[in-house]
């Protein structure tokens, strides 16, 4: 198993092709926030249309400027999957082997879910900047810190439950990224709609778009992330010699699990729906985030695959 | 739990005179056990399950790592054993963690149980009679035929059937009150059991995965020990390094098995990143020959019940010793731990607390072990896992170890209080390469005549983890069906048109879970127009209200 150097190194390039493709993407959606017109209050539901009478048919400029952001997101989430695809054939492996290639397939995820939903719900488009401008942030800071040099996998890692465990994991990690972000989004914009400030706010989907989107992202991330504690236990168990042993990853996995178990529950109880149910969902959005950072980069336990010295 | 609260009575009425103490406990058991299965008890039960989680991250834990545990004890000496008290270092297995999962699952077996009841009468009892006002319902709609009544609902019961919907008709006047919206014989149907199956699946498979792991916990046991290439060890406590057990193991009933370590292999990459390790193994009972094995990271030893794994390896450098009266003692060896998994280079040390009669000292070896070792600067360092050039610094010491002073001791290092007690007495100290000899001031001569690997094994025996791994997918399956299965009710009742020709159906629907339902309610209704015009004489007159159904939308949806 050797690393063929010059797809490596066109991996490396399409990271930054990807990184400055979003950044485009990020000014196209910021310019259709600042210039674009106010949708009408969305008493629709996304997608069936039709009593929005004021609205022309035909695209408006600021409409243009969204598609635009939409088209050059396609562009960096192609070069995006490049880099994955790219570096697993240079190391003849799957690319998830250390944190820079998970981090950067769980971003991956986050954004082509964003671009499933922008396709099947119009109304989504608007957040656009909102979900591009963390990509490009969390992608600088994976570059600079989490960046490792193509490599081969260490023994523990070389079982078929890689595919299937990290695959699982990244995937609904992404997901909840999405869910998170809309439900922050929510938090902000259904506040406005009750004070109603004129800030650009407004040009954001209505609150209980926002809301459902964030819901039905999580249903859908919430069994594949279940699967993915289900075989992480299944590998650890002919890996490390016991299916659970607390181990920090584990535990905060653990964490994360109940407190979207929580989030799931409260949206359908009364006195958490609304509000107190998005804040769960932040809640969650952040313990997988601590997850994927602190406890690679800090804690030392037996999911420390990081690469990082 | 529930996700609507069954109607409760909403306050008891005002008690009649003083009640016995038995009806007083009675209640407040009720209105505290009410409260317990309350959903919101449920969340906030959550929350208080993934706080009580945290510190088991934060803080060193004894069941993962006994020194982390020792060293914080070292750095926080006043703060660690107000900690301890309050089992900051046994969190996983402090009663405070106890108690709250028990509590969680107390209250999703209160709120569970119930349901799983009523589940079971609603799977045999017929569809709910229909609402008076269908238009109410968060779908519904009108349509208009040229069909007598009967003759609808018959059509709207065929097409209902087909879709798997159970139908129940009824003569509306006669099961509901009479009134103006309630008249004119009525159709319920509903369908989508499983959606509350598979959320009472996941409940329930969430408790049997509790009593798995108990039971796993209980009845399982784990023993880890060193073992060097050509040595093997038998199943009992007395024998492992380490070991831990259940409540209810009893020590003299684990598995006769012995296993015996034949050849050990570590592979590696060209970049020296470890691929593999294998260990060729004979496992049977005592006195057996055994059956060989080769078992490795990621690919246990399964026996029924039982698995042995590899856990780690390293280095055990042999050394032959040879007393200024010719006695030789050949390849005595001891295993040296890997300071670092890069390099492998390790540290141990060879004690020799008998070397014949009349020999009054003890002697004993403590050092650095490279397995490809390099001078830099006159100090021996390894720069590569693999045993390449072997090198071994050693300080050779003479005198009294100590190891019969009652005191438990490493066997990885010497007792440094005998050393500087001076009863342990440094007499030589040499780098040497396979082959080189340290010879010491009385005349005693120590070869470094080669190295054996050693694996680290750990036995492990978890009577509930098939049990968990069921249990788990069971939850799994409860939860695909819970979240994307959905529960539809139908409705329809048929009465006479305002102008007096023909029947107007009036449908409703009620769903739970699977999101858009609008969308949905509109085809169904288009097909079933669809069919009734294919039924009727002449293609059925547009509605009074509007053309098709227009699909109110519900607030869920908007």
């Amino acid at each position: 198993m050797t690393v063929d150097p010059s797809l490596a190194e066109l991996s490396d390039r399409l990271f930054s092709i990807a990184v400055a493709l979003y950044s485009v993407a990020v000014v196209a959606f910021s310019a259709q926030l600042a210039f674009g017109r106010r949708p009408a209050r969305e008493l629709v539901p996304a997608g069936s249309g039709g009593a929005d009478a004021g609205a022309p048919a035909a695209p408006l400029r600021s409409d243009r400027w969204g598609l635009a952001g939409l088209a050059v997101t396609v562009l960096g989430a192609a070069a995006h999957a490049g880099v994955l695809i790219t570096r697993g054939m240079a190391a003849d492996r799957l690319p998830w082997g250390n944190m820079y290639e998970f981090a950067t397939a769980v971003v991956l995820v986050g954004v082509v879910a964003y671009l499933v939903l922008a396709t099947r719900v119009p109304a989504v488009r608007d957040i656009g900047a909102f979900v591009l401008a963390p990509v490009v942030i969390s992608l600088v800071a994976i570059g600079l810190f989490l960046y490792t040099e193509t490599g081969p996998l260490v023994a523990a890692l070389r079982s078929s439950w890689l595919a299937v465990h990290v695959s699982s994991a990244i995937l609904g990690s992404g997901l909840f990224f999405v869910s998170g972000i809309a439900s922050v989004l929510y938090l902000l914009r259904s506040r406005q709609e009750a004070g109603a400030d004129g800030s650009f706010l407004s040009r954001l989907p209505g609150a209980a778009t926002l809301d459902r989107v964030a819901h039905r992202t999580a249903v859908f991330a919430f069994p594949i992330y279940t699967f993915a504690m289900i075989a992480g236990a299944i590998w650890a168990e002919s890996a490390w010699g016991r299916f659970w042993g607390w181990d920090p990853k584990e535990t905060w996995m653990f964490i994360s699990w109940v407190v979207y178990a929580g989030y799931l529950h409260a949206r359908t109880t009364v006195g958490w729906r609304g509000r107190p149910a998005a804040w769960v969902n932040v809640v969650g959005f952040a313990v997988v985030l601590f997850n994927l950072l602190y406890v690679n980069m800090v804690s030392t336990g037996l999911h420390s695959y990081g690469g990082l010295d | 739990m529930s996700t609507v609260a069954p109607p409760r009575p909403a306050a008891a009425p005002p008690p009649p005179a003083r009640p016995s103490l038995g009806a007083r406990a009675w209640g407040l058991w009720l209105r505290w056990w009410r409260r317990l299965t309350a959903m919101r008890t449920a969340i906030v039960l959550l929350f208080l399950l993934a706080l009580a989680a945290i510190p088991g991250s934060l803080l060193p834990q004894r069941s993962l790592n006994q020194n982390a545990v020792r060293q914080y004890f070292a750095d926080h000496p006043t703060l660690a054993p107000v900690l301890d008290r309050l089992y900051a270092f046994d969190v996983f297995g402090s009663p405070w963690f106890a108690a709250v999962y028990l509590l969680l699952f107390v209250s999703l077996i209160g709120c569970v149980v119930p349901r799983l009841a009523e589940h079971v009468r609603a799977l045999r009892a017929a569809p709910p009679p229909a609402p008076r006002r269908l238009q109410r319902l968060p779908d519904s709609g009108e349509l208009a035929t040229a069909l007598p009544g009967p003759a609808v609902l018959d059509v709207v019961e065929e097409e209902l059937r087909v879709r798997r919907f159970r139908v129940v008709r009824r003569d509306g006047a006669a099961s509901t009150p009479p009134g103006p919206a309630a008249s004119g014989p009525e159709l319920s149907a509903e369908k989508g059991f499983w959606k509350e199956s598979g959320n009472l699946l996941f409940h329930l498979s969430l408790v049997a995965l509790l009593l798995g792991l108990a039971g796993g916990k209980l009845w399982g046991y784990e023993g880890s020990i060193l073992v060097t290439e050509g040595q093997g060890f038998c199943n009992s406590f007395q024998q492992y390094d380490t070991h831990s057990s259940g409540a209810l193991v009893d020590s003299g009933d684990l598995s006769p098995l012995c296993i015996d370590l034949e050849d050990f292999r570590a592979e590696y990459e060209e970049d020296l990143t470890a691929a593999s390790y294998t260990a060729d193994i004979r496992y049977g009972g005592p006195g057996e020959e055994g059956e060989p094995a080769t078992i490795g990271v990621n690919d246990p030893l399964r026996l029924d019940g039982d698995r042995v794994y590899v856990t780690g390896h390293g280095y055990a450098p042999r050394f032959t010793v040879t007393l200024p009266d010719g006695t030789a003692f050949t390849d005595v060896s001891a295993p040296f731990l890997p300071s670092d998994q890069t390099t492998m280079s390790s540290e141990g040390a060879l004690k020799l607390p008998d070397l014949g009669a009349g020999v009054e000292d003890q002697l004993a070896l403590e050092g650095f072990f490279a397995p490809t070792g390099l001078m830099q600067g006159g100090v021996l360092t390894s720069i590569d896992p693999r045993p390449l050039n072997p090198q071994v610094a050693v300080l050779a010491y003479q005198g009294y170890l100590g190891l019969d002073s009652g005191l438990p001791q490493s066997v990885y290092s010497l007792d440094a209080s005998q050393i500087e007690r001076g009863r342990l007495a440094e007499v030589g100290r040499a780098n040497l390469a396979v082959g080189e000899t340290l010879t010491l001031p009385d005349g005693t001569a120590v070869t470094f005549t080669g190295v054996s690997q050693f694996a680290a094994l750990q036995f492990s025996h978890d009577p509930g983890q098939v049990w968990v791994l069921a249990a788990a997918i069971a939850v799994l399956v409860g939860l695909l069906a819970l979240l994307f299965l959905r529960r539809e009710r139908f409705f329809a009742r048929v009465g006479p048109a305002p102008d007096g020709g023909g029947t107007v159906l009036t449908v409703g629907s009620l769903t739970r879970g699977g999101g858009e339902s609008a969308t949905r309610f509109a085809e169904l209704t288009g097909q079933l127009r669809a069919a009734l015009d294919e039924r009727s004489p002449t293609p059925s007159a547009p509605p009074s209200g509007g053309a098709a159904p227009e699909p109110e939308v519900s607030p869920r949806d908007r």
